[in-house]
């Protein structure tokens, strides 16, 4: 579904990302993993148009998608969270997932303005999927809080938000960045099955950026580490979870070296 | 260290911060210097508010002792804090502030006796030193002054001693007394028309203003009416609320229909001068309209509107004109108004496909740019052979609407036409708000960034924005061509642009009933860049005071007069969500199961 | 595979939900109409240019040329001198527009905002050298005294527009300080217009003048083949000097660096125990002073100064430093430099050949023009932006 090849992006004289290659398959869910600054969510930024690659081409469904503007990327059919949840913080919480349905319909002017019969049906179409896409999570994000401003939320909620808003989009790829950051391990644990049942139920690609372990261990098919804008190691979550050059990017020290504490301590 | 519920003492906010009372003596008494050396009290001399005892003049000095103490006496109750109890103390600081602003006055005086600086400032004269001193001595002025400072000053503090329902009764009072006294054009003009001169001969003086028995008069009906109707109001209000949505939307159609009812009957019950003035804020309050969809729904800050304006204008006047140079077809204005409509949509476009990708300052800056580049081109001699360079286009007809025809000669007719245009703006505006584009606005002024990312396509839809501003100005744009009867390129200056982003902003950016009574206020108070409002004499001070409402809107309350409840949110976003945080509307906790 | 209780198979996947199918998309890549059009009008603009410049040149070889006779039958070539004394000219206006286009470029270097009030200060600057020249000459001593009048001249002024700028940051800006890009603009807008009328209201709305200039300043002098105007030189010979002492206090002085590592990064700078506010308070009061230079140096050439004297060059100015590149100081200058110069030589070298009459009436529009056409074809300036990070685009 989704090929990455010789992806690279230079930011002045940083390399942040060299020669990538990635791939993924429709129906899988995959784990980007990485230590900070490891180029994870400027991958992302590429994938969503919003940054643009020095060398390298991303290949969406048989297409290219460079050069596309990140509402072309969406309409194609790739959405995205964002790590630092970054709701419409002052439209309420069914605006929110109303608007993210903005490239799927296409009344205008003229249509707002006689109120069409087939306005009033794609408002209303767009309102219950807006409803549906919501009660994905449950009673949370429903009744009487439809209208409320979404900044009124709870963290993990405003997260769940998040995804609710890219799953508005209709997109087939899935790209959530960070998705359980800052939640507690019992909403983490419901969030991790949730995300099975957004391929399970939903039919989404989902690739995810995540540091919480469990998560990753849960849900991936596979998993796939970055470090320094390079892949280090690709596969299933045990096969990586024991890979050295893994351990070492994340501890920086090989395992079973020469170096024992007494020679580092003076 | 632990607080049992016992001993938690409420912190109780600091006393008097005489600091800041002496830094508003100082303020005071550069305002007052500063505006009797901006010319105010003599200018606005001749406008009398009641009439043997107070003038406009004299207005705008007392205001300042009043209005510091009040502001200089508010504090701000942190969470946590409670009121101070207020006292004589504070009494005392409205007095010192008070002092301060007359002292300005005084000093002032003092420093005309005795010096001439007549040639920088203008209004340093003898006639100024004789209005300040009341038409008597130095000395009994000056005291005069002390004596007006002291009391404006205490009485200022006082509204924060005096308990908060007499502050606000009092407060109507005041305003209600300045509103009647300020609408006299318009209120002896619809009397008249209900044919109840009886009624405006006592309450306002022959030569201007209230008589002291009409002035008591209105002070009694503004303390008296609350009194009487306002639980009745209250009450009623409560009802709609709890109405059912159904029966709540018929309610208020049925308000709709009443109020517009009333403003197409209106025009019949004005006189000339009333109806002229009124169809003036109409062109602002449809211009305004545009700029809101611009500024107020999408986010954008064109400060070159006025070019959209200057394009319908223009573009009638050579449609319609006989004495149109170059191409002269002599549409009729309905026929115009399409070509004019099409036109200032490709405009919009052309100048909208450049700067919509632009940071929003520098879009600013050139939209300016474009705005000039076409008043520019407007007054070309290059391009004179087409719209007439400084002469302009002399001649247009007025519109030809079957059963009479609307031209400046009579405003009524002008006032009806432009009601019905601005009744389709508003339409426009608040059908387009409520759609699948409004709320693409909204997402792009939240943020754009993420809208894109959510599959907005931002440039398409700002630049929608864009056009349907710049269509609702063209409108007004014809209506004025064939209003005035000429055109040129005078009456498009950037000035304008900034007058109509003033209303914008004052009366409510985003918020349809916000930008009209913004529109209501300014315009039909002040007036406009060229057209006087009902205070006239304001002419010379009305740029000034623009400029100065702007300011302290931008600080004190960016949301507007009449606040569009989003806006206010995202203007005060730390606050709002304090408040609900107080008030428990934020969930903290997840009590849910999933089912 | 077996994910955590869940079978999945992982070929075919189990749709639960009814999901309408994803739209039948718009296939290939759209170039938005807004790009081809732009690209048309960049196009079109460089054609423009490089026609008008044909024709100038033409006209010049031969002034009944077959072009000129189309377009311009009243051609007459530019002298030598005439393209002189326009250059100059326009250095001149253009050394002016870059001192009050470094208050703009560090003002939005530091804070991030357009600061639309600066030609405000910049008029503030020319009036109080109008008062105080005025009054000196009245006492006699302009003409006897000169230098000594100007130099008293020119510290008032200066003083005067750095209060101006200060006490409009104090009271306007410093309050808005976290707010929105736009919301500071405006407020900015709010002061200038202010401005602009508390000049009317005090000094009266009419245009008013300087005193004559001693006719051993205002005389031509020869210079490298120029012949200059003694005003025009002192007016280059100032703005040099200024831009000395800016370079200096910028890239020598405490102070400097400070301005310069507010305007990378604040919440940096103030780690680093530099005094944020007061380094703000600095750049505006630099910035202020620049444009109180500028003032008497507009007073010194045009002699004629208004409340409205601050709002085009204002804006020129604004346009020269993002044609230099905003945040850039040296940019700032050279923009000024070059808006200048186009400005005065354009309409009369590209426009006139062209065909179009009236054309010193559109040297504005020329300017605007020249702004228009730097942000199509390269927005980040002749020189690039010296921006801090959260406001490069």
């Amino acid at each position: 579904m989704l090929q990455i090849t010789d992806l690279s992006v230079t930011f002045g004289g940083l390399h942040a990302l060299k020669n990538l290659q990635f791939e993924v398959d429709e129906g899988e869910i995959v784990s980007v993993i990485g230590p900070n600054g490891a180029g994870k969510t400027t991958f992302f930024n590429m994938i969503s148009g919003m940054v643009t690659p020095t060398a390298g081409d991303i290949v969406f469904e048989g297409e290219s998608l460079l050069g596309l503007d990140p509402s072309q990327v969406t309409e194609r059919g790739i959405a995205r969270t964002f790590q630092n949840v970054r709701l419409f913080a002052n439209m309420t919480i069914l605006e929110n997932v109303m608007v993210a349905q903005h490239c799927r319909t296409d009344q205008r002017v003229f249509g707002a303005l006689f109120q069409t019969k087939a306005f009033k049906a794609e408002e209303d179409a767009i309102r219950k999927y807006g409803e549906e896409v919501l009660s994905f999570f449950g009673s949370r994000l429903v009744g009487y809080r439809l209208d409320q401003p979404a900044s009124v939320l709870s963290y993990a909620n405003r997260r769940r938000l998040e995804i609710a808003r890219a799953m508005a989009t209709r997109p087939r790829l899935l790209l959530l960045d960070e998705p359980v950051a800052g939640m507690n391990p019992r909403e983490s644990a419901e969030l991790t099955e949730l995300i099975g049942r957004l391929r399970s139920e939903w039919g989404f690609t989902i690739v995810m950026i995540e540091h919480d372990m469990s998560v990753v261990r849960d849900v991936s098919d596979r998993v796939v580490v970055l470090d320094h804008g390079e892949t280090i190691a690709q596969g299933p979550y045990s096969q990586v979870a024991n890979d050295p050059k893994v351990i070492e990017a994340y501890l920086g020290r090989p395992v079973g070296s020469e170096q024992t504490d007494e020679e580092v301590r003076p | 260290m632990t607080a049992t519920s016992e001993n938690l003492s409420m912190v109780e906010t600091p006393g008097v911060a005489w600091r800041k009372q002496i830094r508003f003596a100082l303020i005071g008494a550069l305002s007052t210097a500063f505006i009797a050396l901006a010319g105010m009290p003599v200018g606005l001399d001749g406008r009398s508010i009641i009439q043997p005892v107070l003038s406009m003049g004299f207005l705008s000095l007392l205001w300042v002792p009043f209005v510091l103490a009040t502001i200089a006496g508010s504090e701000v109750v942190l969470e946590g804090m409670t009121a101070r109890t207020r006292d004589s103390k504070d009494l005392l600081a409205g007095g010192i502030v008070g002092l301060g602003s007359a002292g300005g006055l005084v000093l002032l005086m003092v420093l005309i006796q005795n010096f001439n600086l007549r040639d920088p400032l203008v209004n340093w004269s003898p006639q100024l030193l004789n209005l300040l001193s009341f038409n008597r001595s130095l000395a009994v002025g000056g005291l005069l002054w002390v004596l007006l400072g002291l009391i404006l000053g205490v009485f200022g503090g006082a509204m924060h001693v005096l308990p908060k329902k007499l502050c606000s009764r009092i407060r109507t009072v005041v305003l209600s007394v300045f509103a009647v006294s300020v609408l006299e054009t318009f209120l002896t003009d619809l009397l008249e028309g209900f044919r109840l001169e009886v009624l405006t001969d006592f309450v306002y003086y022959k030569r201007g203003g209230l008589e002291v028995g009409g002035a008591l008069l209105v002070a009694a009906l503004a303390l008296l009416i609350p009194l009487l109707v306002g639980t009745r109001i209250r009450d009623v209000k409560k009802q709609v609320v709890d109405l059912p949505a159904e029966e709540r939307k018929r309610v208020n159609l049925m308000l709709l229909a009443v109020s517009a009812a009333l403003l197409l009957v209106l025009p019949f019950f004005l006189g000339k001068i009333a109806n002229e003035l009124l169809a003036n804020v109409g062109l602002f309050v449809l211009l305004a309209l545009g700029l809101n969809v611009v500024v107020g729904l999408a986010g954008i800050l064109d400060l070159g509107y006025v070019a959209f304006f200057a394009v319908g204008g223009y573009t009638t006047a050579v449609l319609t004109s006989p004495n149109s140079p170059g191409f002269s077809p002599e549409l009729p204005w309905p026929i115009a108004l399409i070509v004019v409509v099409v036109l200032t949509g490709i405009v919009g476009l052309f100048i909208g496909a450049p700067v919509i990708r632009m940071r929003g300052d520098y879009l600013a800056i050139v939209t300016l740019g474009f705005g000039e580049i076409i008043r520019l081109l407007f007054l070309s001699d290059w391009l004179s052979g087409w719209f007439g360079g400084a002469q302009g286009i002399t001649n247009i007809p007025g519109v030809d609407v079957g059963i009479g025809t609307v031209k400046g000669t009579d405003p009524r007719s002008v006032f009806l036409l432009v009601l019905v245009f601005c009744a389709i703006a508003i339409y426009v505006s608040w059908r387009l708000e409520n759609s699948r584009l409004g709320r693409a606005w909204m997402a792009i002024r939240e943020d754009e960034d993420v809208a894109e990312a959510m599959g907005v396509n931002t440039t398409n839809t700002k630049l929608m924005a864009f056009v349907v501003g710049a269509v609702l100005a063209s409108f007004s744009g014809a209506i004025f061509s064939a209003k005035v009867g000429s055109i040129f390129p005078t009456s498009f200056l950037m000035l304008v642009s900034i007058i109509i982003l003033v209303v914008v902003i004052v009366g409510g950016m985003g918020n349809i009933a916000g930008v009209i009574v913004g529109a209501l206020v300014l315009i039909g108070v002040l007036g406009g860049p060229k057209q006087p409002g009902l205070l006239q004499e304001f002419s010379q001070f009305k740029l000034l005071i623009y400029g100065a409402l702007l300011v302290w809107m931008m600080l004190k309350r960016p949301e507007g007069l009449v606040p569009n409840v989003r806006r206010t949110r995202e203007l005060h976003q730390d606050e709002f969500l304090q408040d609900a945080w107080l008030k428990g509307e934020i969930d903290t906790g997840d009590q849910e199961e999933l089912s | 595979m077996h994910l955590g209780g869940l079978r999945c198979n992982s070929t075919t996947v189990t749709l639960g939900t009814d999901v309408a199918t994803t739209h039948d998309a718009k296939r290939t890549s759209r170039v938005l109409w807004v790009d081809r059009f732009l690209t048309f009008i960049r196009i079109a603009f460089v054609v423009v240019i490089a026609v008008g410049l044909f024709a100038f040149i033409a006209q010049q070889i031969d002034p009944q040329n077959p072009l000129a006779r189309w377009l311009n039958p009243d051609a007459t070539g530019l002298t030598a001198p005439q393209f002189k004394g326009l250059l100059v000219t326009g250095l001149a206006q253009g050394a002016m527009y870059g001192l009050i286009a470094l208050g703009y470029s560090m003002v939005y270097g530091v804070l991030g905002f357009i600061n639309f009030a600066h030609g405000e200060v910049f008029m503030a600057g020319a009036m109080s050298g109008m008062i105080t020249s005025n009054k000196l000459a009245d006492a006699g001593l302009w003409e006897d005294a000169f230098l000594f009048c100007l130099a008293f001249v020119v510290i008032t002024s200066i003083l005067i527009s750095t209060a101006v700028a200060v006490i409009m940051e104090r009271i306007a800006y410093r309050p808005l300080r976290g707010a929105p890009r736009l919301i500071p603009l405006i407020t900015s807008i709010g002061v200038s217009f202010f401005l602009q009328n508390v000049s009317v209201v005090l000094l009266g709305p009419g245009a008013k003048s300087y005193p004559s200039l001693p006719t051993w300043l205002s005389q031509k002098r020869s210079l490298l083949g120029f012949e200059i105007e003694g005003t025009k030189l002192v007016v280059l010979l100032t703005a040099a000097v200024s831009m000395a002492g800016l370079w200096f206090l910028v890239e020598r002085t405490k102070t400097g660096k400070a301005m310069r590592a507010v305007a990378e990064d604040k919440e940096i700078a103030a780690l680093m125990g530099i005094d944020v506010n007061r380094t703000i308070v600095t750049t505006f009061a630099v910035g202020g002073a620049m444009a109180g230079v500028a003032g008497i140096l507009w007073g010194i050439l045009f002699r004629s100064v208004i409340h409205t004297t601050g709002f085009l060059p204002g804006i020129k100015a604004f346009s020269a430093a993002v044609v230099g590149g905003i945040g850039n100081l040296g940019g700032a200058m050279a923009g000024g430099l070059s808006l200048g110069a186009a400005e005065a030589t354009a309409p009369l070298v590209l426009l006139e050949p062209l065909g179009v009459d009236g054309v010193s009436q559109l040297r504005d529009a020329v300017a605007f023009a020249v702004l228009i056409f730097v942000l199509l074809v390269r927005p980040s300036g002749l020189f690039g932006e010296r921006l801090s990070e959260d406001d490069r685009a």
